[in-house]
């Protein structure tokens, strides 16, 4: 029972946090029916970008208590950052390849994801060793219910995940600017003849993931505070795991992302404490095949006739 | 924007955005080119050692601390006049700790520097690839802190100057069984490294002979973040401590997840962890946790106590065990260099296999006929983010 409950509350803090890097996948494909892949190396700024402010604010000397807002603070900053950095991303590697074939902006994605990993490991930019983040966000033990601890952290952690889901989930379908980014992924041309400004929502699009991607990035450095180096290869997996999320519940599906997200967060950690700890990355893919053999559009997905 | 009047506009901005990549890329590319210390290469007055570290990533202070203590070795040896006349340079490639650039690293310091020893790595699965090239090559390898058996399998070329997991693990074991008077341990590894695997299977046996039970062993991948799986089944069973013989980052980042989990059991660790990362890392989580080590600061003898000093007067802080085992290895290296009648691969082999009796700050070294040494093991405790002596374990003879 503890167990059970102990992996259930896991899987939901890591499953949120997958869906919250899906949601920059999917969007980016929902507006340009491409894969972003420096999409996980947004994420990975969004944590470190967090750990230098910490750094620079003296919050990560030991025995510093940062202001109780002082995580979100660095919260918001670190999403605004991102978010350029994701718009400036967009305007100077994919924009020039708007009219290219698909696998000349996927190689250029490719580029840009390790052009990122490399200049991260600069030694004036994150360096090459992992970092001890420090403890932002207040933590303490609020319940504990048969032997297991609900903690703060980890509430604040997937309620901000929940918090800016629905927060997308309204911009998207409820505001004007969500209407145009269905529209542009609907169809980019006929969107450009009713008047949308397609190059304008497609930065927003990647804006908004990119921020996503940056809460995320804290969020797990929050659970997981031995930030590894910037270009560990773990950082590549995890991301993957989010693409797979994005694919599982329908690539181009918001709803879907956030489904996927939870799914492969629960597949992971119930197979890991129920299996075999050894196979977790097994688990995850293979849901990806059987996902693709049976429902190829995903779970939320549609399936669409091509347009020739 | 609009398409045709800003036109040239945008050209612009897409040739200063190409030369800023091309900026970036360029930077990448010299950061990539591995650490080398400058200097021209082989000269007929020098005698070029080459090093193959992870000089960065997750174990990066292994490769750093190598470093230190062979070029403290070889100032020392370069002021009281070299080898047979000539000085010695150490030439540093970086490993970045992934199995498949140690190879790549010896393979360059062989063939194209064409140094005459190599010194290096510290992790087991590393200095096994490195060591099949200087094997292949015929140049011989000291390893200052590899501990799995494997390692000097490799070959005649290949030695080192630590002692073995097989002893390492059966040191833990006795301290868990009758100091820390535990009777149940659970054991987390690593599954990715030779190194964890055998630490793992040794100390698994010693405790079960001491009359121990493993409750369970569970596994985890190198640089893998989330534990809680893991240590949710290892808290169901109970156990009276924990073994992790991984290495200190992800020893750090499971101390933090077992407290979290309110998994209270001591750690119990082996030399991997012996970083100052660890204590950073790790925080008020690894606070009391234990771990074997090759040597302790705090030892008396006159050999740590000079080597202490030497360190201090070029360096902040404390040398960790993997400065000191450098250090006897670049030593043991030069006794060697000066006793062999000429410094090819085979003399230089056969002169550092009769090593007998050296005095070295980690113990005296003898190389058996297995091209290991045979010395003792400390166990330390972390209190206040500092190793500190608790006992010292003998060889078994």
């Amino acid at each position: 029972m503890t167990k059970l409950l102990q992996t259930a509350m896991d899987a939901v803090a890591v499953g949120s946090l997958y869906a919250l890097i899906a949601l920059g996948y999917t969007m980016v494909y929902g507006v340009l029916k491409f894969i972003n892949f420096a999409h996980s190396d947004i994420f990975v700024l969004g944590a470190w970008s967090s750990f230098a402010m910490a750094a620079a604010l003296g919050w990560t000397k030991a025995g510093a208590t940062p202001p109780l807002l002082g995580g979100f603070a660095i919260l918001l900053a670190s999403m605004a950052f991102c978010a350029a950095a994701g718009i400036a991303i967009e305007r100077f590697a994919y924009r020039p390849l708007r009219g290219a074939p698909r696998l000349n902006v996927l190689i250029t994605a490719i580029g840009v994801s390790l052009l990122l990993q490399n200049v991260g490991q600069l030694p004036f930019v994150f360096g090459t060793q992992p970092q001890r983040m420090p403890q932002l966000l207040p933590d303490r033990v609020l319940a504990s219910v048969a032997g297991v601890d609900l903690r703060l952290v980890d509430l604040i952690g997937a309620g901000t995940a929940v918090a800016l889901m629905l927060g997308l989930e309204a911009l998207v379908f409820r505001t004007k600017l969500g209407r145009a980014m269905r529209a542009v992924s609907w169809d980019v041309k006929t969107a450009a003849l009713m008047g949308i400004p397609v190059d304008r929502v497609v930065a927003f699009t990647f804006g908004l993931g990119s921020a996503l991607a940056a809460a995320a990035g804290l969020l797990y450095a929050m659970k997981y505070p031995g930030l590894n180096q910037p270009a560990h290869a773990t950082w590549v997996l995890l991301g993957l795991k989010a693409f797979v999320a994005a694919v599982v519940g329908g690539i181009g599906n918001i709803r879907g992302a956030m489904l996927g997200g939870l799914l492969i967060g629960a597949v992971e950690l119930f197979g890991a404490a129920y299996f075999s700890p050894h196979l977790r990355d097994l688990y995850v893919f293979t849901l990806l095949i059987l996902v693709l053999l049976y429902r190829p559009a995903g779970l939320l997905g549609r399936a669409a006739v091509e347009k020739v | 924007m609009a398409r045709g009047p800003n036109h040239s506009v945008s050209r612009i901005v897409r040739r200063a955005s190409a030369a800023i990549l091309a900026l970036a890329a360029t930077l990448v590319l010299s950061a990539c080119g591995g650490r080398t210390t400058p200097g021209p290469a082989p000269a007929p007055d020098e005698i070029l050692v080459g090093h193959y570290g992870s000089m960065t990533g997750s174990e990066a202070t292994f490769g750093r601390s190598s470093d230190e203590g062979f070029l403290l070795a070889v100032e020392e040896r370069n002021a009281k006049g070299g080898v047979k006349g000539k000085k010695v340079r150490v030439k540093t490639y970086d490993t970045q700790g992934k199995t498949q650039e140690a190879g790549t690293a010896v393979t360059r310091l062989v063939t194209d520097d064409k140094v005459v020893a190599l010194l290096g790595e510290v992790a087991s699965s590393l200095s096994i690839a490195g060591g099949r090239v200087a094997q292949q090559y015929g140049v011989p390898m000291i390893t200052p802190a590899s501990t799995n058996p494997a390692v000097t399998q490799v070959g005649d070329m290949v030695f080192r100057v630590c002692f073995l997991d097989s002893f390492q693990g059966e040191a833990v074991a006795k301290f868990a069984a009758r100091s820390l008077k535990a009777k149940k341990v659970a054991i987390l590894y690593d599954q990715g490294q030779a190194y964890s695997k055998g630490l793992k299977d040794y100390f698994g046996a010693a405790f079960a002979a001491l009359g121990g039970t493993v409750t369970t062993e569970q596994a985890y991948t190198g640089g893998d973040q989330d534990f809680s799986a893991q240590l949710t089944t290892i808290r169901e069973t109970m156990p009276d401590a924990v073994f992790v013989p991984g290495y200190y980052t992800d020893a750090g980042n499971v101390a933090i997840q077992a407290r979290r989990l309110g998994l209270t059991a001591p750690l119990l660790g082996g030399d991997g962890w012996d970083s100052a990362k660890l204590a950073e890392i790790g925080g008020a989580a690894i606070e009391g946790s234990y771990f074997s080590n090759h040597y302790s600061h705090e030892d008396p003898r006159p050999e740590v106590q000079a080597f202490l000093a030497a360190y201090r007067a070029k360096h902040h802080g404390t040398p960790d065990a993997m400065v000191a085992l450098a250090y006897d290895a670049a030593r043991l290296l030069f006794d060697a260099m000066d006793r062999a009648p000429s410094l090819s691969g085979k003399d230089l082999a056969a002169a550092i296999a009769a090593t007998k009796d050296f005095a070295g700050v980690t113990g005296k070294i003898t190389i058996d006929a297995d091209r290991n040494a045979n010395k003792s093991a400390v166990i330390v405790q972390m209190k206040g983010g500092v190793p500190t002596f608790v006992e010292s374990i003998p060889p078994a003879e």
